[in-house]
């Protein structure tokens, strides 16, 4: 029943014409077009953002010069703009945000991932989604109006117990009321904990199952199979996870502006009150104007560089996980 | 086979006594310390978040009535002013919340009108156009990067494109909601296509094989497959913006009474938390404020949660 090419007629084979032209091409084009506009529009909000704002700040960079990073606050009486301890006051809080949601999220992912049964990992995963769905001005509100004056307590007793130990002493100084580094850096750890353990499950889930169990039938425990196959495995990941973690801390405003003092400062003292970039802008942007405007705008012009540059190192690093995965 | 077999016979494998029992004591609390703390570590996030809700759901329900959805927002500094100085005739508070209610559902409605059909229409130019073009991997990079940039960011951004050139007419709703939009749109463009990824290519095969152009496949086979996940990625983004506060405090303005007009100064729910934390006599109406956000943010959260579970294209 074979049929030799050269016997076979060819025009009944030749199918229709399938030009590229036609009726619709224009409507695909178009569409086309349109979709990417929609995508470019992305691109054009980014650099409209950074133009607008450095263009804004201009008048403060250019009148204050080196000085605008090196003066410790705005000091609207005497017309001296400068931005150190607010930016010390962000990097303190998203610090002490790292160091504690760090440890507490790669439990619960480790909890997630290799301990915890199928039907309570739903569970966890829906309680943490919670938590991050939660606004932060309710945390704000939450840390200023319950929170606040136990952990005053809570500060007041550390600083007693460490008054005589020479470091400690100045670290966990007196406590003003509640309102401090530590307070912020406490309740903005707990927002960021489900962005950092929500990576964390996902880089932890590239863990090959064969490595796992070579481990655990080599006899090692879980901690050993963990410390031994998990974690040098994941590192990189971890490492992206904490910095998208940490981008998030560095720009979290509101509950930081409600709980950290409003009180520019570059002490030591954890206790102490003190102010971060995105809490002043929010605080003093509306009713600001001249040189003092183009000073807090100048603010979100170092938070946005801070931000995008820890969001492009992490980025880089979370992208080992996709490589991981498709390999 | 056989020779294992004979060799077992042969010499017996030696008894090793592998019960948990005999491990090394060291080893033995070590793992125990690692999986107690494993699990402590959900607890120590779970209950805060578990008092955070009590307080707000015990406090908040105090506070909310039948008015709360309807009476203007009460001018508490001004009471609390008036029986400091012994005022007898202080008409009782009306807790009332409406104006905030209108003003949240104002700005998040324009942001999801702006942010949503724009971000799924770049969503499908990444996946379905793009690809892996050189343009498309930066597009999808700074989309990412665009993620990551702080909320306050966009309402500064709007603040100095939008409300600063119009003076005393720049702070409204339309402001609150373009700086929504900015911060919703990446997050539509990056959840949408991991949706659309999962959608697989035979589909799109068939669709092209039937004649149909990359725009009607598109619209016709590969949205249409992967809607309930775009959809529950959009009440994800929707959700989060309705909690923002930092753009709409820059932008919005504020007020205690009913707008809703896009034009003109008006106020949210988060900003009314905000605003009223630290104003005398403000807590109840903080509190009550924060419940219904967070009721709002809630519904939207479960309603995506629930959306995936049931109808969204399995994971890989």
């Amino acid at each position: 029943m074979t049929i030799s090419p050269t016997t076979a007629p060819q025009e009944t084979l030749t199918p229709a014409p399938l030009k590229g032209g036609g009726r619709r091409a224009p409507a695909d084009t178009g569409f086309r077009w349109l979709s990417f506009l929609a995508g470019f529009l992305v691109l054009a909000v980014l650099v409209g953002i950074i133009i607008s704002m450095t263009s804004k700040a201009w008048p403060a960079f250019s009148k204050m010069g080196f000085s605008y990073f090196t003066e410790e606050k705005i000091d609207q009486v005497n017309q001296i703009y400068g931005s150190k301890s607010y930016i010390y006051g962000t990097i303190v809080v998203s610090f002490l945000a790292v160091l504690f949601a760090v440890p507490i999220s790669l439990g619960i992912a480790l909890f997630v991932t290799e301990v915890a049964p199928q039907r309570l990992r739903w569970w966890i995963t829906t309680i943490m989604d919670l938590l991050a769905s939660v606004p932060s001005v309710v945390f704000g509100l939450w840390g200023f109006l319950i929170l606040r004056p136990h952990l005053n307590d809570i500060y007041n007793s550390i600083h007693a117990h460490v008054e005589s130990i020479p470091v400690l002493n100045t670290v966990f100084g007196p406590s003003g009321g509640g309102n401090s580094f530590m307070t912020a850096g406490l309740i903005v750890g707990l927002m960021i904990t489900p962005i950092i353990t929500s990576i964390a499950r996902e880089v932890f889930a590239t863990v090959p199952r064969n490595d796992k169990d070579g481990a655990l039938a080599l006899g090692a425990t879980r901690w050993e199979m963990i410390r031994g196959v998990v974690l040098p495995h994941s590192s990189g990941g971890i490492v992206g996870a904490v910095m998208l973690g940490l981008g998030r801390a560095m720009g979290e405003t509101i509950a930081i502006a409600l709980v950290i003092g409003a009180n520019p400062q570059i002490v030591s003292n954890l206790f102490a009150t003190g102010e971060a970039m995105p809490s002043v802008i929010v605080r003093n942007l509306p009713e600001s104007s001249g040189d003092f405007q183009a000073a807090l705008i100048g603010l979100g012009v170092v938070l946005m560089a801070l931000t995008v540059l820890v969001n492009i190192g992490a980025k880089l690093l979370v992208a080992r996980i996709d490589r991981l995965r498709g390999a | 086979m056989m020779t294992t077999t004979l060799e077992r016979e042969q010499a017996p494998f030696p008894e090793f006594d592998l019960k948990a029992g005999r491990l090394a004591a060291g080893r033995k609390w070590r793992n125990r310390f690692a999986t107690v703390f494993m699990i402590g570590a959900f607890f120590v996030a779970a209950i805060p978040l578990f008092f955070v809700l009590l307080t707000v759901v015990t406090k908040g329900l105090s506070v909310i009535s039948a008015d709360w959805f309807t009476a203007d927002i009460p001018d508490v500094a001004s009471s609390v002013l008036a029986s400091k100085f012994g005022a007898t005739d202080v008409a009782p508070v009306v807790y009332g919340m409406a104006p905030a209610i209108v003003g949240t559902l104002l700005t998040t409605g324009l942001a999801t009108l702006i942010a949503v059909p724009l971000g799924i229409l770049g969503a499908i130019y990444l996946n379905e156009y793009g690809r892996q073009r050189r343009f498309a991997q930066v597009l999808r990079f700074f989309t990412d990067v665009m993620i990551g940039v702080p909320s306050v960011i966009m309402g500064v951004f709007l603040y100095a494109v939008w409300v600063v050139p119009r003076g005393v007419d720049g702070r409204s709703a339309v402001a609150g909601g373009l700086a929504l939009a900015c911060l919703m749109l990446p997050i539509v463009v990056r959840s949408t296509e991991e949706m659309l990824k999962l959608v697989p290519d035979h589909l799109r095969e068939a669709s092209l094989a039937l004649g149909s152009r990359t725009s009607r496949a598109t619209m016709t086979v590969v949205v249409p497959a992967a809607l309930p996940g775009i959809t529950s990625g959009c009440m994800l983004a929707i959700a989060r913006a309705a909690g923002e506060t930092a753009p709409l405090l820059l932008t919005i303005g504020s007020t205690r009474f009913l707008n809703a007009h896009f034009s003109g100064v008006n106020t949210a729910l988060s900003t009314q938390i905000f605003s009223n934390v630290t104003q005398p006599g403000g807590e109840p109406l903080a509190w009550g404020a924060a419940l219904t956000l967070i009721a709002l943010v809630l519904i939207f959260t479960l309603l995506a949660r629930f959306v995936t579970s049931r109808f969204a294209l399995a994971q890989s």
